[in-house]
């Protein structure tokens, strides 16, 4: 068999790009995954990551508020290592509408999210930060979650089911023959290697970016890009997620996750060329910790660690050129149907709570395609690393007395820190101090999960994070990559890159500590090694 | 208490100041915080090329191994930089190319030393290189802790165990004509670094790791004991926190420790450092001083503090305290009569002083001046 000879090409590396492949795998077909970067560098790895119980879309867009309980639930099952379960408090200030809280908890029942009036105090007493001036609480099931942790499961899973993935790999055409699509053409972006792929199905799952693969197939796709800015603090000051009760406005989610908080976001319409190069203005920092005092006073003491920005990838349903008809729902285009074009399918809108069910239509539509009949399992199967619930009783199975080190990999990876080596002491070693990452589980991930920069390795692991932002673990980090890349020069740049994409979220919020910090990993890396 | 000089700051600038005055018998106090730019050290003064002989004196005098010659000298990462005084530790080469053969020597699991990054940069320049790890059982139980195999823990004990090191690698020299140790050598004892030269057979290079810097602590607390012998008070792990000024002159400071004893004094230096030693504050709407509240020189809009490209010169850091002429620092558009400021406080605003090490021993020499001066009169 030629392993250029596929079922199905899954196009983009982010959440609904791994969960389909993860589906299509499940279900049997011979899948690839192609990312021009590395997983979770767009929409999935630039949002808050929140577990929506979905009571935040309760009263405008029931549908979607129904959805995301239903994956929350979900969520909560088959990825137990990448979910908290926090719970979240919708709060009412004195200069919010307590009348407001009515109508939301009715909506919330409506869409099966279970929402619970508590009283003032006992919001104060359950959430020691929240901003003790408040009227009014509601408590509902949100919770966090770690995109990156989620995107590599399920790309972990799906290539524990065959599956292969390409990162780095750009789609420089698709191959059409007659009125169908069969096949992608791809450049390495790294090497330069130009490869061709071929499969009945082509699943355009590039988020924004979608765009342009609808472009070289010759259909039209109205996207809307919505850039979304966010900060994210150095310390973790609440452990419930804290919403606003209001009609959804700018910076008024603040959620929780692993050792620091992050608020966001604001919203605003950005041209499409602009979605490669966004990033957090002043304008917007200062909104945010404004906004963000409003629901934790703590927030306008606390040290900023990074500033940063997304794109939401918003869809106009239709051939709608005017962007009226907007949903934030999920699109799954059959182009078949839709244009006459065989072969290719597009799967867009949603969001990062309902990307398994995402992955599921459009895993539908693939079968149905193909003429496959094997129902979806994702909604039960673990995702590798859930398949025990309590990260303690995991990390103690492995070693008996876990390190703290030892039990944040657990949290990170749930089951699969089983293969984490550490008989040596030098495995042990922290090369990360900050979120505490051993080089074994540096090494790991450097083997095994598909990692070429540090900047992908940050995304598997949490190196550079931390309160350090890169200072202290970077070039030990890059130390190891030379030695499993056998290749210095490419770390070199690789370093510079890595900091540079650090400073990028560092100078927005440049002072205080945060400026202490820079001023401190510049002066090492330029006059003390040398860099 | 009462000082002939008050410094502020016991870092390089700081403990430049206080040693001269001390030894000229100016009853001088320093308030130190403990850290420093010290810490942080390459092992060379950069922007001072040869030491002027007052310098050349002050670090004799205080058991600093110094030396120039001109040509380069090899950084952690593999690169080399032109040549500037340095600590013995820190060798100079007339050009990149010193050995053909070099033997690279880490200890097993210390991974703030980067022996691939060296060997590319010493193949560039034709040199081959062979790497030996070492695994001494004195370093077993700093192993066992994730987060001890860091420079000072490992310089601690190699304090007492260099020698068997020296052992292994002469028994594991084939052809090398050059070794290259990480600095973690001599933390205490600044001997050893020359004692492991006159026992190897070959030319030792001691090749920069991440910070803590050894030679920077061990210079800082040569210097410092320096300092105390020639009878000066050195106020460790306290900070000023009160201040009392007058028509223009700083008459005492209150410190956290010594709450209430005010330390008073005729003249005050103020070397407390950038941002990164406190001694400069930003926040959102501006940038402090920390202690005296002092004019400072700075863009007013924090969209121009920074550079978007992080290896690019970035203007925050040549933000500094206002000073005249004599270095009396400013505030509020007046100088003050007995405070100077001196070091890396003050940024890039006084370009004649050079930057860095440069900035620091200058500028400390020319305050030492101005107040020897007075006594003069």
């Amino acid at each position: 068999m030629n392993h250029n000879e596929l079922d199905v090409i899954i196009l983009g590396g982010g959440i609904t790009g791994a969960g389909t492949q993860r589906d299509c795998a499940l279900r049997g077909l011979r899948t690839l995954l192609i990312e021009r970067s590395d997983i979770a560098t767009g929409a999935t790895g630039r949002n808050h990551g929140l577990l929506h119980s979905g009571a935040r879309y309760a009263v405008n867009d029931p549908e979607s508020a129904a959805e995301c309980i239903r994956e929350n639930m979900i969520l909560r099952r088959i990825a137990s290592h990448c979910v908290e379960e926090t719970d979240g408090l919708f709060i009412t200030l004195p200069e919010d509408d307590l009348g407001y809280q009515k109508t939301f908890v009715e909506a919330c029942r409506r869409a099966g999210i279970g929402a619970q009036v508590i009283d003032p105090d006992e919001a104060r007493r359950l959430e020691p930060s929240v901003n003790p001036g408040l009227v009014g609480a509601v408590r509902v099931p949100d919770g966090s979650v770690d995109p990156f942790r989620l995107c590599a499961a399920n790309m972990l899973d799906a290539k524990l089911h065959g599956g292969e993935v390409r990162l780095h790999t750009e789609v420089t055409a698709l191959i059409r023959e007659g009125s169908a699509i069969t096949g992608v053409r791809t450049r390495n972006r790294q090497s330069g290697e130009e490869e061709e792929f071929h499969a009945p199905v082509i699943v355009n799952a590039c988020g924004i970016w979608g765009q342009h693969i609808a472009d070289l197939a010759g259909v039209k796709i109205g996207m809307y890009p919505a850039k979304g800015a966010l900060l994210v603090f150095a310390h973790r000051i609440n452990n419930l997620v804290i919403n606003r009760c209001r009609k959804p406005a700018n910076a008024d989610i603040l959620v929780p996750g692993d050792t620091v908080c992050i608020i966001g976001t604001t919203s605003t319409r950005i041209p499409f060329e602009e979605c490669d190069r966004v990033a957090a203005t002043p304008d917007e920092v200062s909104l945010l910790i404004s906004e963000g005092a409003k629901l934790a006073p703590a927030l306008s003491s606390t040290r900023i660690l990074r500033a940063y920005a997304g794109v939401r990838p918003l869809v106009s349903a239709d051939n709608d050129p005017s962007g009226r008809n907007i949903s934030r729902g999920i699109v799954c285009l059959d182009h078949a149907q839709r244009d006459g074009l065989d072969g290719f399918v597009t799967i867009t809108g949603g969001k990062l709570m309902t990307y398994r069910l995402m992955a599921e239509m459009a895993t539908d539509t693939v079968c149905r395609k193909l003429g496959v009949e094997k129902a979806c399992s994702t909604a039960t199967l673990p995702l590798p690393g859930s398949e025990e619930r309590s990260y303690e009783a995991v990390a103690r199975k492995i070693w008996e007395v876990p390190s703290t080190a030892q039990k944040a990999a657990v949290a990170r990876m749930g089951t699969g820190a089983s293969r984490i080596e550490s008989s040596k002491p030098a495995d042990k070693a922290l090369v990360c101090e900050c979120e505490e990452v051993s080089v074994g589980e540096v090494r790991h991930a450097i083997a095994n999960q598909d990692v070429s920069t540090l900047t992908d390795l940050r995304r598997r692991t949490r190196i550079g994070m931390g309160t350090c932002q890169g200072g202290f673990c970077a070039c030990r980090a890059a130390g190891l990559l030379a030695q499993a890349h056998g290749c210095t020069q490419r770390a070199r740049t690789d370093l510079c890159d890595f900091l540079q994409e650090r400073w990028k979220g560092s100078f927005p919020i440049g002072w205080g500590d945060t400026l202490r910090e820079a001023e401190y990993t510049q002066w090492v890396y330029k006059h003390v090694l040398g860099l | 208490m009462k000082f002939d000089t008050l410094v502020i700051g016991g870092g390089l600038a700081g403990l430049t100041a206080g040693i001269s005055l001390q030894q000229k018998g100016l009853d001088t106090a320093i308030v130190s915080t403990g850290q420093s730019a010290l810490h942080f050290f390459s092992g060379t003064f950069e922007s001072l090329e040869s030491p002027s002989e007052r310098l050349a004196e002050l670090f004799s005098a205080a058991g600093i191994r110094t030396h120039y010659s001109p040509g380069v000298r090899l950084m952690p990462l593999g690169s080399f930089r032109p040549a500037a005084l340095s600590l013995e530790d820190v060798e100079l080469f007339p050009e990149p190319h010193f050995a053909d053969k070099v033997l690279i020597v880490n200890f097993n699991g210390y991974s703030d030393f980067f022996p691939a990054f060296l060997t590319e940069g010493l193949e560039a320049q034709r040199m081959s290189c062979r790497l030996l790890e070492l695994d001494p059982p004195e370093l077993q139980a700093l192993r066992q802790s994730p987060s001890e195999m860091r420079s000072v823990q490992i310089a601690r004990i190699m304090d007492r165990h260099w020698e068997s090191v020296v052992q292994a690698i002469r028994a594991a020299l084939r052809d090398e004509d050059a070794v290259i140790l990480p600095q973690v050598f001599g933390l205490k004892d600044p001997s050893i670094p020359g004692r492991i030269r006159q026992e190897l057979p070959v030319r030792v290079v001691f090749a920069g790791t991440q910070p803590p810097s050894v030679p920077g602590i061990r210079t800082q607390q040569l210097l410092r004991r320096r300092f105390e012998l020639a009878g000066g008070t050195f106020l460790s792990g306290d900070e000023v926190v009160q201040t009392h000024v007058h028509d223009g002159r700083v008459h005492s400071v209150a410190t956290r420790n010594l709450d209430h004893h005010y330390l008073e004094a005729d003249h005050f230096i103020l070397a407390t450092g950038t941002f990164f030693a406190k001694g400069l504050a930003a926040s959102p709407s501006g940038i402090r001083e920390s202690v005296f509240g002092l004019d400072v020189d700075c863009a007013a809009d924090r969209n121009a503090w920074y550079d978007p490209s992080f290896a690019a010169d970035q203007p925050y850091l040549h933000f500094g305290v206002r000073t005249d002429a004599v270095l009396h620092a400013v505030k509020d558009g007046t100088p003050m009569q007995n405070l100077y400021a001196v070091g890396s406080i003050l940024g890039g605003t006084r370009p004649e002083f050079g930057s860095g090490a440069g900035l620091a021993v200058r500028s400390a020499f020319a305050a030492v001046d101005q107040i020897l001066n007075q006594y003069a009169v």
